[in-house]
């Protein structure tokens, strides 16, 4: 990934207006080549609205918007886009095999491609049932496929993995991931951080309209601390302060809190029980990232008071 | 734009809702043009079906010679308020599934999708216009030589006019379904409003216009439903004593030809120009 390859999506000061709710306010978003970039915010907060814009499916009320290139809806934009914008939508009474046909149609794509990307989401066998018989995780896949077709060098899903069960959710999940190793850029919108996490190079973090935050989700990792039990409590605080740095370690309740990578923490024993010391708990915090995400995403009261 | 066409010959062939459009329009062409009048004929002149009617006169209507009527006859009304409900249940069918946004992130323009779908329709009301000719003209071949009577056919010109005016009627009616779902975004308000406007509120404008207020008479004639019955009235060359409902010559053929076209432009124009602006939500 290149940091200076001119960006393949470039959004800036990006305002959406439905009457009197603002769904995208002053929205700034940069997806650079070969990146899998997490589109993260809680429901409501204007991911649909955005990537709709992207897509050409709704002009701006406001805003430049730039994708590969060109405006968003051009044609020869869109080639090279595939995208799949909120709940899949098929026609019922065709099967996804007939759907996946007319939209190779569309897409001026040669038939050949529609047996690969139904093998892509692992949809070959069921590819001549009716569309409205498949499961909400085949409906997803074929949403994928859709989006998959033109051999797309971006790739827009808007949150994927909704309403799917954990094995489904895996499933896409690993999916996203290939195509990110492909070498295909990838914007993923999606309410789960965790998910964001598992997945993404990088996360722009939307509320309310408003981009909170854009971070390396490898950046973000580093917020992360370790939570550690151990005694003598005293005697740890010091050979862990002076292996990792008074910076890093601090006291918390009863317990010791290190600022490093989660990833460390076999390291962080050894260093203990090498010292002799007994360790009871050794965790890394998973609310970490939550936390940072409700501060960004929660509005404050008193901003709320002034936003009126 | 070919491929906007391809794709959506493909969604038309294959949804049953269409053929069984084709096949009620078709059935209701047989019923009424064939099926009862010859019972009424075959069961003799006192018959309440032939009353008043020669029965010679009967029969003549259902011989090759009139085969146009029966043809296109339906076509202003029954027939015109299934082909809207087709245009309907087709452009108001990518609404309600939303697949208007799947089809559009795929690469057609606006523009095209939606000629595509108009040709799309234009080309099952062909079919749908030839099927129903090729019915008839079998059925008073069967009649014509049950009866021993003459087997004299129209011109290849009054056919070719005759076809392609019936055409047109349903391409109009098809058209409106299509402005209102739009319109609508929807498919059940469309199809309501539209066959209530056919089927109702044609006749009853006529009827008080007639009756009460001639000097609405311009705003009777401008009717899409008046002038596609002029217009089949008109290339049939029907008797008014056999004209079926909705069927008579309130305008001239030329006129009735130039509003329908009128018409089914605008319709197409509206269409296109609000599905070209509008946000895909
Ligand atoms: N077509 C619409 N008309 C009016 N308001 C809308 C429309 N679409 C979305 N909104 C509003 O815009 C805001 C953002 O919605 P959306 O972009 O769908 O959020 P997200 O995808 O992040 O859940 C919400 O308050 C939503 O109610
Ligand atoms: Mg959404």
């Amino acid at each position: 990934m290149s940091e200076t390859a001119a960006p393949l999506v470039e959004v800036t000061g990006l305002t959406k207006r439905y009457g009197d709710t603002l769904a995208v306010n002053g929205v700034d978003l940069t997806v650079r080549p070969g990146e899998v970039y997490g589109f993260l915010g809680p429901n409501g907060a204007g991911k649909t609205t955005t990537l709709r814009i992207l897509t050409g499916l709704i002009a701006p009320t406001s805003g430049t918007v730039r994708v590969l290139g060109g405006a968003p809806g051009q044609a020869q934009v869109l080639a090279r886009t595939g995208s799949m914008i909120e709940s899949p939508a098929f026609y019922p009474y065709l099967s996804g095999l007939d759907n996946l046909r007319l939209l190779a149609e569309y897409a001026e794509v040669p038939r050949a491609r529609i047996h690969e990307v139904l093998a892509l989401v692992d949809l070959t066998d069921r590819a001549r049932d009716r569309f409205s018989t498949y499961s909400l995780g085949m409906k997803q896949r074929l949403g994928v496929a859709a989006a998959l077709l033109k051999d797309p060098e971006l790739v827009i899903l808007d949150e994927p993995t909704n309403g799917l069960d954990p094995a489904g959710m895996r499933d896409m999940r690993r999916l996203i991931r290939e195509l990110g190793a492909d070498g295909r850029t990838v914007l993923l919108s999606s309410h789960l951080l965790g998910e964001v996490q598992q997945i993404c190079d990088r996360v722009g973090i939307i509320s309310e309209g408003k981009m909170v935050a854009e971070h390396n989700v490898e950046e973000l990792r580093g917020q992360q601390e370790l939570v550690i039990r151990a005694a003598p409590r005293e005697s740890a605080r010091s050979v862990l302060t002076e292996a990792l740095g008074a910076d890093t370690v601090h006291l918390y309740d009863d317990t010791l809190r290190v600022k490093v990578a989660p990833d460390r923490a076999a390291e962080v024993n050894r260093v203990l029980v090498e010292a002799g010391i007994a360790v009871s708990e050794l965790r890394s915090t998973e609310r970490a990232l939550e936390d940072v995400f409700f501060e960004l995403t929660t509005t404050q009261p008193e901003e709320k008071a002034d936003v009126g | 734009m070919l491929g906007s066409y391809r794709a959506e010959l493909l969604k038309l062939r294959k949804r049953s809702a269409v053929w069984v459009l084709f096949g009620a329009g078709l059935v209701l062409s047989l019923v009424f043009g064939y099926l009862l009048p010859y019972l009424g004929y075959a069961t003799g002149d006192d018959n309440q079906q032939t009353s008043g009617v020669p029965r010679a006169q009967v029969l003549r209507g259902l011989l090759p010679e009139r085969v146009l009527d029966n043809t296109i006859g339906g076509f202003p009304v029954f027939a015109g308020a299934l082909a809207l409900v087709l245009g309907a249940i087709v452009v108001g069918g990518e609404y309600t599934w939303g697949t208007l946004k799947t089809i559009l992130t795929q690469k057609p323009g606006r523009g095209a999708m939606l000629a595509g779908q108009l040709l799309g329709l234009l080309t099952m009301l062909a079919v749908w216009v030839l099927g129903t000719f090729v019915a008839c003209a079998l059925c008073s071949v069967g009649i014509a030589a049950a009866e021993n009577a003459p087997m004299s056919w129209p011109g290849a010109v009054d056919i070719l006019q005759a076809l392609a005016g019936g055409w047109l009627v349903l391409t109009m009616w098809c058209l409106a379904g299509v402005v209102l779902a739009v319109a609508f975004r929807n498919v059940a308000l469309p199809i309501g409003l539209g066959v209530v406007w056919i089927l109702g509120v044609e006749a009853l404008l006529a009827g008080v216009v007639s009756s009460l207020l001639p000097a609405l008479e311009f705003l009777s004639d401008a009717m899409p439903g008046a002038n596609a019955g002029a217009l089949v009235f008109s290339v049939t060359g029907m008797i008014a004593a056999d004209a079926p409902p909705g069927v008579r010559d309130a305008v001239s053929g030329e006129r009735a030809l130039l509003t329908l076209l009128g018409y089914t432009l605008v319709f197409a124009l509206l269409a296109a120009v609000t599905t070209r602006r509008r946000d895909v939500v």
